[in-house]
């Protein structure tokens, strides 16, 4: 079987992260293929084919795919999908865009989302906001598939594959970029870091986030929230964990002021080791947390802070 | 314009959903199911269209079984102006994948013409977020997923998405299919005097096969199963405890 991975680049540079994780799940389905496109992509290519597994690299460049834009992509992708029996990405906000275009101009079904590889037609994926487990085989002769990278190791580097240059498709001239709002941070990646600290609306505002700021910063953490922290404008939008947010699974979560509704849990409940910080012993995050402490926060973040 | 909102039943987002015995799937036998809470979004931002005068006319869609006219009577108690089911299952357990949904939506729109497709990013059942992207494929049509701010400037709207890294803005050609984020806008609630309305808006009732839209699986559900249970955890009294134990007991940090 061979398998077309289209890898995460984002402005020229390969995330490494969640395209090795991919690269696990995709390997599992037989030969992959990686798809580097972008304006400029020939130095995330190299990199792409340093990961173990990876039978060859091809690099797509042209201003068209310089921001992901779905018609773009998606038709590249239809275009070379001839030679392969499984077109696969990582689940990011990009790959959720373009695969199921992609799927739609090769009518067949997308399944998105995958946490298991069973075999090269069966797939396992959360519904319900991960509160059951769906097995899936596709009758298809072609599947589309996203990965949920949360689930997966990523791939061993140190491999030296072949990178080739792919003719780009036509451009389908539907929509433009315009520009992006991107918050510049030295924090750890929320999907990728080994600690993540989260805030909810117990917080209550986006100057006492910085308290979770400053504990995630003693641990060398990401920082996430609440969707309601997210709506009430104590943190920004991307850093939103949950079923409709981020699905992160680190070694360690620390929930501050999150009562853990199922929306919330669906994003983070497959961590290592879970903490929960919250001033009512009632909350349902104390089902999932392996460690409870029945506190108010404004007393509990700063000594642990300092303490850690 | 016309804005078309494909709204979808599903079971209601407060509801603990309980996998069935025998792995076959969730049990959906009396419990409650609602809109999905980003279509009830996506019916807002079209009623504020409307009242900015963007738009004339607002078309709500749903294929799945007959109950689904619930949903749909609820999108006209909002301010939607007609209504269109399309009984496509007889059992509430029988559900239509993105794929065969985006098929008859685009046969809906081939008559409706609209100028405008306004859906949820996802629906919370199986969390596909797939309909959306199909269908713009299938029409050939641009498209602007998570918005969570829409400007519709001339014959092209200006979509804010919501993404990984932040925020993007995109420019795109109408007529285009949107599919909108929770940010986008707070749903209004259905007043008494606009729910008993509604019942008297117009609800054409079709069927898959009207369409000639083939809606058999692609994907077979081999089982349906709990995901692991965690263990149970321990509550610490102390941040002196908690520190202790994430560090020796846990060695995490
Ligand atoms: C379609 C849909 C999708 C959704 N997607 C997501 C999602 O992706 N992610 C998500 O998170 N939510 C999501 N939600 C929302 C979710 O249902 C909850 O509303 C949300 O998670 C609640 O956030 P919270 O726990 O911060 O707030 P609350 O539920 O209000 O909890 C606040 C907690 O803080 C505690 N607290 C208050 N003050 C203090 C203090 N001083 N010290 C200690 N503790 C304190 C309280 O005891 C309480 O438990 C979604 C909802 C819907 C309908
Ligand atoms: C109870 C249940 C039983 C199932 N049984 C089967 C089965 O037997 N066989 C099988 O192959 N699959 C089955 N499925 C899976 C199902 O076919 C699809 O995979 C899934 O429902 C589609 O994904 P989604 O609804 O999350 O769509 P998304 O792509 O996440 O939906 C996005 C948006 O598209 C629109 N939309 C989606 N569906 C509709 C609709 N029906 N009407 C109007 N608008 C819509 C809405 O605006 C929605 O917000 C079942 C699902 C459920 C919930």
């Amino acid at each position: 079987m061979a398998v077309l991975l289209l890898a995460e680049v984002d402005n020229g540079a390969l995330n490494m992260d969640a395209t090795a994780k991919s690269v696990t799940a995709a390997a599992k389905l037989g030969d992959v293929t990686i798809l580097c496109a972008g304006e400029r992509c020939a130095d995330a290519g190299k990199e792409a084919a340093t990961i173990k597994g990876v039978a060859k690299v091809l690099v797509a460049e042209d201003p068209l795919y310089g921001h992901r834009l779905a018609e773009p992509t998606a038709a590249l992708l239809a275009h070379l999908a001839a030679d392969y029996d499984h077109i696969v990405a990582p689940a990011t906000t990009d790959a959720k865009n373009i695969l199921p275009r992609v799927a739609a101009l090769l009518d067949v079904m997308v399944i998105t989302d995958v946490s298991g590889v069973v075999d090269a037609d069966t797939f396992e994926r959360p519904i319900y906001a991960g509160n059951a487990i769906q097995t899936v085989k596709s009758k298809d002769a072609k599947k589309v598939v996203s990965i949920r990278t949360s689930t997966f190791e990523a791939a061993e580097t140190g491999g030296d594959a072949p990178v080739e240059t792919v003719a780009t498709a036509a451009a389908p001239g539907l929509s433009e970029w315009v520009e992006d709002h991107v918050a510049e941070s030295d924090r750890p990646d929320l999907t990728s870091a080994g600690v993540v600290v989260s805030g909810g609306r117990g917080v209550g505002s986006e100057d006492d986030f910085a308290l979770i700021e400053k504990l995630a910063d003693k641990l060398g953490a990401a920082v996430g929230a609440s969707r309601a922290a997210v709506d009430s404008g104590f943190a920004p939008n991307d850093w939103q964990v949950g079923q409709t947010g981020k699905v992160v699974a680190p070694d360690l979560y620390v929930a501050i002021g999150i009562s853990g509704a199922i929306q919330h849990l669906a994003g983070m409940k497959d961590s290592k080791v879970i903490v929960a910080i919250n001033k009512d012993e009632e909350a349902p995050i104390f089902q999932v947390a392996d460690y409870g402490l029945v506190m108010d926060l404004f007393e509990a973040v700063p000594e642990m802070t300092e303490k850690v | 314009m016309k804005i078309l909102v494909p709204v979808k039943r599903v079971i209601d987002y407060n509801v603990k959903v309980r996998v069935k015995g025998d792995g076959s799937g969730v049990d959906l036998a009396n419990v409650k199911m609602s809109m999905n809470p980003f279509d009830e979004i996506a019916v807002e931002q079209a009623i504020r269209m409307k009242e900015a005068g963007n738009a004339d006319e607002i078309v709500v869609v749903s294929i799945g079984v007959k109950q689904s006219q619930e949903t749909l009577r609820t999108a006209l108690a909002m301010g939607a102006d007609r209504a269109i089911l399309i009984v496509a299952a007889d059992d509430v357990h029988t559900d239509i994948e993105p794929l065969a949904v985006a098929k008859l939506l685009k046969a809906v729109i081939d008559e409706e013409q609209p100028g405008l497709v306004l859906c949820g990013k996802q629906a919370i059942d199986n969390d596909m977020n797939a309909t959306g992207q199909m269908l713009s494929a299938l029409l050939g049509w641009s498209q602007a997923t998570f918005a969570s701010k829409i400007d519709i400037d001339g014959d092209h709207a200006l979509v804010k998405r919501e993404v990984d890294g932040g925020m993007q803005s995109i420019r795109v050609k109408m007529p285009a299919v949107i599919s909108v984020d929770l940010r986008l806008n707070e749903p209004r609630y259905a007043s008494l005097p606009n729910i008993m309305k509604a019942k008297k808006k117009p609800l054409d009732e079709k069927t898959a096969a009207d369409y000639g839209v083939d809606v058999s699986p692609r994907l077979e559900i081999v089982k349906t199963a709990e995901p692991a249970e965690r263990k149970a955890g321990i509550i610490v009294e102390s941040v002196d405890q908690l520190v202790e134990k994430l560090r020796n007991e846990a060695g995490v940090i």
